[in-house]
């Protein structure tokens, strides 16, 4: 098939953008190389563990081997008696000021240094500071603590009994491990759907607790000056005034005197929005010793404690007519929420967006019903390129669509067309509340059935099949919802989820854009100069993107949930087009004319009608700065400043399938082929587009066939290396077959939907469909190791969260 | 300890506990920190560098078992002539984004490419497959590598053309 060979190197036959860069800048959007790989490629890329300041010292966390304990004592005395150590602090030395408790960013609290009890294996116990990283270590050796093992609650589905030990008695009141009911949706008429429809299937499934696991792991180095009362803060944050909002009410210290830095940050997907006890345990360090603190976790404690992702027990149930039209969809959800409701999403969502799970189909009626439990585990739960848990919605509807297909006997892709919304159905307002803004599903999906050559693949089953060969052709249609969000129903902390932008023009016509959002990889100094290029006609490489650093940028919420391009990149144009228009007034007095008589042409103004009456960027820039005479009330410079609160979520959506071939002799599942084919609407730098696309295709991979954390009887964590958690490498990732389709959003002001999370949510039903598909098997949960592909092959699949027993 | 361990090309003499790791000593003890570390286990490959000319986990090496040896990092990769074909592929071709995982990917990748000077997609999927990337899904670096090679198997054809014509 020669659309396959042409996928494969570039070519854009199967109608991607051209992602090859072009040989010169482009005057705004378009492949161009990214401006931040000058220093990556070279080595000379600064990361937080990178950074070195003078007299800084280094930390090291003690933590619990047990995942439910009392502790009965804390002997730090041969700790502190090591030379090279500078500080013990434990949560006793907290509670002194204040500390040994921080509030989460759901309506929660969580230990800093443990206390009164342990509640998950890896548990922050307490925090040595020394001269060296390798003295920090050897000191935790030499600190005793006396635990009391008490039982643990491990599988969430017995987190509710009545006999279950209680793991937050440090909540008053508090007499078992309930943590939420929430329900989005109309129940009665959900209900009264599921009455009367033709067929109804229904399927229990598990999307298992995963991890971001970004290459670089978490770290911070806190400074307080103790002369001017500053903390500084470089860490790696994906929220950078999101922190120091939360530092100064964590700690009582005045916004103002809290400078957070972002550097360069090597892979975020989610495990850098959160604040970890280490962040607050090198703020203390630094107070009590009076030097900059470094703290950098290890691999194994990024594993076992900073946020996990998913974990949601979920019972689907799908209703349709005799001849395949969707009616309605209803879900009980038991979510694990771990020791500490540490979730990071809007706050007025404890399931997040999970509510968007009536997916990509014009259904009548959908309800879910989420209950919310703690247990002995880590916190977190929001995290993994997840857009807010619609990547647990999107596996739920994308399974059980293929599950009633199954049951009927029809075809999954005949199914799916059948029921996909329709270009003139939008805007769209879902069951559940959604005003999906733009898309042209069937369009999209063709496109990714034509690359694919669906019947083909079916025919070549067949014939394989007739050999006793398995192999399966997966499908999953995903909408995203990305954005967030509009303030009115959205905000963390109370702080709603708008982000600013300030522009400056210099006199000599360069650009300096400072943003509230911060990249970890996504290439945002190459993209954000591109769309302000685009709406200037000012070279991007004539444009700093500033990021990262509090006292250099306008405040905003920062970069998770594939919010930059929705929320920042509106920002970024809409302050560009305010500048555009104070260069208008400028123009205008240099030329002599009324600033209406003015037309914009990239790049410049002219009087409308005489194109030789003109006045370039630079040109206006200098003018701006200069004596010239400028109208009453119109003030000099050429700068800008935005906050953009968008109007809506943007709708991204993605038709993806996915081929494998299963060697039944061993259960070992091979990717053959896998298509993606994006609807991100307008796209700002197509090559970078493309490879977010990659990378979350190669996440659904490690998703569907190899990670999970799971946990024994005790409570030990089981993933807890690259050894144990295996995350997908160059072998197990076929060369990925992309194609697009372009639906801009209409509220957003350049057309653009974010793209971040799209193949991470929407890439694990595809390949856990095909396996399945391949296999024959109704359904068995992720990941689809060999073990377990299997067991599945022999109708025992097993309980992958737990311990083979 | 004292060890002396040639850096692209420096030597460096310095005093070390026995148990430090090659990747502290490069980035704590010279600042050489385009050399990452993500991981416990030597899974990661984050770390890769060059041990007396074949590519070795630096996080699995103690500084003394370098001593009198020579090291290359990604530092070492640019030359008074400019990037190495490698590193101009990896911008050309978009094969990094958060960046942390590419000093050890393109230090594999200039092994490979010295071994091998045109491999399959297969043969690179391999070279690299002791390494983690989390955010490319590995595509671009296979095109990264590729691009290299066909760069300077250009490169070599041409400079044989101009050998031809002056001889
Ligand atoms: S740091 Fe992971 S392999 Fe060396
Ligand atoms: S570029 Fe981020 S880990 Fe490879």
């Amino acid at each position: 098939m020669t659309t396959t060979e042409d996928a494969r190197t570039g070519v854009a036959d199967t109608g991607v953008a051209s992602t090859e860069v072009a040989a010169s800048t482009p005057m705004g959007y378009g492949s161009m190389r990214r401006k931040e790989d000058a220093r990556f490629i070279r080595g000379q890329g600064h990361y937080l563990d990178d950074i070195v300041i003078p007299g800084m010292l280094h930390s090291a966390i003690l933590r619990s081997p047990l995942a439910h304990a009392r502790i009965l004592s804390i002997d730090t005395s041969a700790a502190e008696a090591h030379p090279k150590v500078k500080a013990v602090i434990t949560g006793e030395t907290l509670a002194g000021l204040g500390l040994a408790w921080m509030p989460t960013l759901s309506h929660d609290v969580q230990a800093v240094l443990a206390t009164d009890k342990v509640r998950f294996q890896g548990q922050e116990v307490a925090f040595v500071v020394a001269e060296d990283r390798y003295a920090a270590r050897d000191a935790l050796g030499l600190i005793e603590v006396e635990y009391e093992p008490l039982d643990p609650v491990i599988d969430a589905k017995h987190a509710l009994d009545p006999e279950a030990p209680v793991i937050r008695d440090d909540l008053e009141g508090r007499t078992d491990n309930h943590l939420f009911d929430w329900e989005a949706g109309d129940s009665a008429a959900t209900d009264a759907i599921f009455a009367s429809a033709d067929v109804v299937s229904e399927c229990d499934m598990l999307y298992p607790r995963s991890h971001p696991a970004p290459m670089e792991t978490c770290g911070s180095i806190a400074s307080m000056d103790k002369v001017t009362g500053k903390l500084t803060v470089h860490t790696t944050t994906q929220a950078p005034h999101a922190h120091r909002t939360v530092y100064a009410m964590v700690a009582g210290l005045p916004e103002h005197k809290i400078q957070i830095i972002a550097p360069d940050i090597g892979g975020g997907f989610g495990n850098k929005v959160g604040i970890y006890p280490g962040y607050v345990c090198a703020v203390v360090g630094s107070i009590v010793t009076g030097k900059p603190v470094k703290w950098v976790e290890d691999r194994s404690e990024n594993l076992m404690s900073t946020s996990f992702a998913r974990d949601y027990h979920m019972h689907g149930e799908i209703a349709a007519t005799k001849d395949g039209k969707l009616l309605g969809v209803r879900v009980k959800v038991l979510a694990d929420h771990g020791a500490f409701n540490g979730t990071a999403q809007p706050s007025k969502m404890p399931a997040g967006l999970f509510h968007v799970f009536s997916g990509s189909y014009d259904m009548a009626a959908a309800h879910c019903a989420v209950t919310g439990v703690y247990t002995n585990k880590s916190p977190g739960g929001v995290a993994y390129a997840c857009s807010f848990r619609i990547t647990e919605a999107v596996y739920l509807i994308e399974r059980l669509v293929d599950v009633l297909a199954r049951d009927q006997g029809w075809d999954p892709a005949e199914l799916r067309m059948k029921n996909l919304l329709r270009s003139e159905q939008f805007p769209y307002t879902t069951a559940l509340g959604w005003e999906y803004d733009s898309g042209d599903y069937p369009a999209t999906f063709q496109k990714a059935l034509d690359i694919a050559g669906y019947d083909e693949l079916r025919a070549e089953q067949r014939e394989k099949r007739a050999r006793g060969e398995l192999m399966g052709i997966g499908i999953s249609f995903f909408t995203e919802a990305v954005g967030a969000g509009p303030r009115k129903t959205m905000d963390i902390l109370g702080l709603g989820m708008a982000d600013g932008a300030e522009l400056r023009i210099h006199p000599t016509g360069k650009a300096v854009l400072r943003l509230s959002c911060m990249t970890q990889g996504q290439g945002h100094e190459t993209t954000f100069a591109q769309i302000v290029a685009e709406e200037l006609g000012i070279s991007p490489d004539d444009i700093e993107v500033v990021q990262g650093d509090t006292d250099q940028t306008p405040f905003g919420l920062g970069t998770y949930g594939s919010r930059s391009t929705p929320v920042s990149g509106a920002a970024a144009a809409m302050v560009a087009r305010k500048v555009r228009e104070r260069a208008r007034i400028v123009a205008a007095a240099m030329l002599e004319v009324s600033a209406d008589d003015l037309e914009w042409e990239k790049g410049g103004f002219h009087v409308k009608g005489d194109p030789s009456a003109a006045r370039t960027m630079t040109e206006i820039a200098m003018a701006a700065h200069s004596d010239l005479e400028l109208p009453d009330g119109v003030e000099g410079h050429l700068d800008a400043t935005c906050v953009y609160n968008p109007p809506n979520l943007t709708y991204p959506c993605g038709a993806y399938i996915c081929v494998v071939d299963v060697d039944g002799g061993t259960g070992q599942v091979k990717v053959r082929r896998f298509v993606a084919v994006d609807d991100c609407g307008v796209r700002i730098n197509p090559m970078i587009v493309e490879g977010q696309v990659h990378g979350g295709l190669a996440d659904g991979i490690g998703m569907a066939l190899m990670e999970v954390m799971a946990f024994d009887p005790d409570g030990n964590h089981l993933g807890a290396s690259f050894m144990d958690y295996l995350l997908p490498t160059s072998m197990e990732c076929p060369s990925w077959e992309l194609g697009e389709t372009v639906t801009p959003s209409p509220h957003h002001p350049i057309g653009a939907k974010g793209v971040g999370e799209s193949a991470t949510v929407g890439s694990p039903p595809a390949v856990v469909n095909a396996v399945l598909d391949a296999i024959g098997v109704r359904h068995a949960d992720m990941p689809l190791t060999p073990a377990h592909v299997w067991r599945a092959m022999q109708g025992r699949p097993l309980r992958t969260d737990l311990a083979i027993g | 300890m004292q060890i002396t361990v040639t850096v692209n090309g420096i030597e460096h003499t310095r005093d070390v506990e026995p148990r430090l790791l090659l990747v502290h000593f490069l980035r704590d003890s010279l600042e050489l920190t385009g050399t990452h570390w993500g991981c416990d286990t030597s899974n990661c490959g984050a770390c890769v560098i060059w041990l007396d000319g074949a590519p070795a986990k630096s996080c699995t090496v103690l500084a003394v078992m370098a001593d009198g040896r020579a090291v290359r990092t990604v530092e070492g990769l640019e030359t008074a002539a400019g990037l190495d074909p490698i590193q101009q592929a990896f911008s050309d071709k978009h094969g990094l984004q958060c960046g942390f995982c590419t000093p050890g990917m393109m230090m594999t990748c200039r092994a490979l490419l010295d071994e091998n000077p045109d491999p399959s997609e297969h043969e690179i999927r391999e070279a690299i497959s002791g390494q983690i990337c989390r955010c490319t899904g590995y595509e671009n670096i296979v095109r990264s590598v590729k691009a290299a090679a066909a760069v300077e198997s250009g490169a070599m054809q041409s400079s044989a053309a101009q050998q031809g014509v002056t001889a």
